[in-house]
């Protein structure tokens, strides 16, 4: 039960540093989430994100920043089976879920709802 | 500004630069921050109870529930953002909102909601990844060099 509250703490986290970038450092919502995307792949690739989930899991796993460690996740555990190639083929295997409900959805979403305001 | 940019000013709009600069309404950092706290904090723990869902009731391992999980939270948030109700929550939550994987759902939900009035293929097709776009294109780049660096880095005999 405790996942819950850790999950809270470090999601929150995640989103103060967002909130951070974009009031103090003044970068556009755009900026801010690539920026994340950047960090959450580097922290992959050093192994470090991994732990986090293990200790926060939604509250790390939620945040876009765990995209760019799912994208690295996938590129390294293709290219451990199948060479070097495997990089460009399992970049998007951990993540092809996120990406393909944002398209499907975000399509039917446009068939069904007319825009506001 | 830039100070380069600043540089070729002249008097005249550096004053403006100035004059505009002191009635910019401050904003309220403080607060901001705790409310992306609670917001992001809250669509995190959702996540967490889904993920709790899908691993007690529908056999799921800690690994595979992420899958699932983000995409009812996508599911949640383009129908939020269909009935326009994420908006509002946005307004509150800042980047608390922004942040998580639903916000991501929200830019690509919004955009093809709002560009469909100029055809479903250039309108909604060519609009979809008009925000969500740069996640994903410095998301796969870097993704791409870490790989590669550390595949070297493995390959030379390190780690």
């Amino acid at each position: 039960m405790e996942k819950f509250l850790f999950a809270f703490l470090v999601g929150g986290a995640i989103c103060v540093i967002g909130q951070i970038m974009m009031d103090v450092f003044r970068l556009t919502p755009a900026h801010t989430m690539s920026t994340l995307v950047v960090v959450g792949a580097i922290l992959g690739g050093l192994g470090l994100y991994e732990p986090l989930v293990k200790f926060a899991g939604a509250g790390a796993s939620v945040p876009i920043s765990s995209f760019g460690n799912s994208l690295v996740k996938g590129a390294l555990s293709e290219a451990e089976k199948t060479g070097i190639v495997g990089v460009l083929t399992g970049i998007f295997e951990v993540t092809s879920a996120g990406i393909s409900a944002a398209i499907i959805f975000g399509f039917m979403g446009s068939l069904l709802f007319k825009p506001k305001g | 500004m830039s100070n380069k940019k600043k540089k070729k000013l002249t008097p005249t709009q550096q004053k403006y630069q100035r004059f505009a600069k002191d009635r910019e309404p401050k904003r309220p950092v403080l607060s901001n921050v705790i409310r992306a706290f609670i917001a992001g904090g809250i669509i995190c723990t959702i996540g967490q109870g889904l993920q709790w869902m899908f691993m007690t009731y529908f056999n799921f391992t800690e690994v595979t529930a992420g899958n699932p999980t983000v995409a009812v939270l996508i599911i949640i948030s383009v129908l939020l953002t269909g009935f326009g109700v994420y908006d509002h929550i946005a307004q509150w939550g800042g980047a608390g909102t922004a942040v998580p994987v639903t916000g991501f759902a929200n830019t690509v939900a919004s955009a093809s909601i709002e560009h469909r009035t100029e055809g479903y293929v250039l309108g909604v097709g060519g609009n979809m990844f008009k925000l969500a776009g740069p996640v994903i294109t410095y998301g796969v780049f870097s993704a791409f060099v870490v790989a590669i660096v550390k595949i070297a880095i493995k390959a030379l005999g390190g780690m």
